[in-house]
């Protein structure tokens, strides 16, 4: 976990000092995309791979939508709270 | 949206290899995810670092503001809190996935390393959920829980994706607060999916 964390912020040291060099910058953004699409391809090997867990990819998903469920439920209503205290009436 | 038909395609397609075992042995045998993870953590940085919209955003709000971000988090971790009593998985897991605000990719990835490819799968599923729950549903929860509503339940995806919906469910006038929430929530995802782990 630290080895994520301290790379991530070494990296924002590094964008912030790079900041200007619109040329690197878009260079790395390109990066992150395809670094995304390479490492889900990796983690659908894994899973692939993984017979139990292809075994289990229907009720992964319900979990999956049941988590998305209560997570959203649990933010709006929060923001309701939020919005009627401190929104609705101050604009 | 068609960036999650893109990273879900992939996603399928190494599912398909990888289920078929129609790969070169060096891909069977070794697993490179994790060096490639230290890497996109890197560039990740390197682009919030050097995103000057990022920060400025950040210094024109009120305080107020912030407490959209806030209600995201708390009730995001309080919903995973109220599942956690009926789903087979540990409290921490449920954390992390909840963690992702909708941030399917890197919050997916990072948990891969740390709690293996179940929970991994399980956060790709549910933060693609929530973006697509946001897409379909945003007008009626503008209606039913007020005009946060919409940006509340995009999270991390209110900056970009889930942005225009967002404004049509609850005007022009919350274009600012929804951008500002996602792009907060965007640079939190990588430090609080793997200290939600770590913490509970």
């Amino acid at each position: 976990m630290w080895i994520i964390l301290g790379l991530m912020t070494a990296g924002m040291v590094i964008g912030a000092i790079l900041r200007h060099n619109e040329k690197i910058i878009k260079r790395v953004n390109i990066l992150v995309t395809w670094s995304i699409f390479a490492l889900l391809f990796l983690l659908g090997i894994a899973v692939g791979l993984n017979d139990e867990l292809v075994k289990n990819l229907d009720s992964l998903g319900i979990h999956a939508l049941v988590i998305t469920i209560a997570s959203i439920l649990g933010s709006v209503i929060l923001s309701w709270i939020v919005y009627h205290y401190f929104f609705r009436n101050h604009k | 949206m068609k960036g999650s038909l893109i990273i879900l395609s992939f996603f399928v397609v190494g599912i398909i290899l990888g289920f078929s075992r129609f790969l070169p042995e060096l891909l069977i045998e070794n697993d490179y995810s994790m060096y490639a993870l230290y890497a996109l953590m890197l560039f990740v940085g390197i682009s919030i670092g050097a995103d000057t919209s990022a920060l400025s955003v950040i210094k024109k709000v009120k305080y107020k503001i912030l407490l959209v971000p806030a209600v995201v988090i708390i009730g995001s971790l309080l919903g995973a809190f109220a599942v956690s009593f009926f789903l087979p998985y540990k409290l921490n897991e449920l954390f992390g996935v909840a963690s992702g605000f909708g941030y399917y990719s890197l919050s997916s990835l990072i948990l891969k390393d740390i709690c293996g490819a179940e929970i991994a799968t399980l956060a790709l599923l549910s933060n693609i959920f929530r973006e697509v729950g946001t897409l379909l549903l945003a007008p009626l929860m503008a209606i039913a829980f007020g005009k946060l509503a919409p940006i509340a339940s995009g999270g991390a995806t209110a900056m970009d994706s889930t942005l225009p919906i967002v404004i049509t469910a609850s005007g022009k006038e919350y274009a600012m607060i929804s951008v500002f929430s996602g792009i907060v929530l965007t640079i939190l995802v990588p430090f609080l999916v793997p200290l939600v782990v770590e913490l509970f």
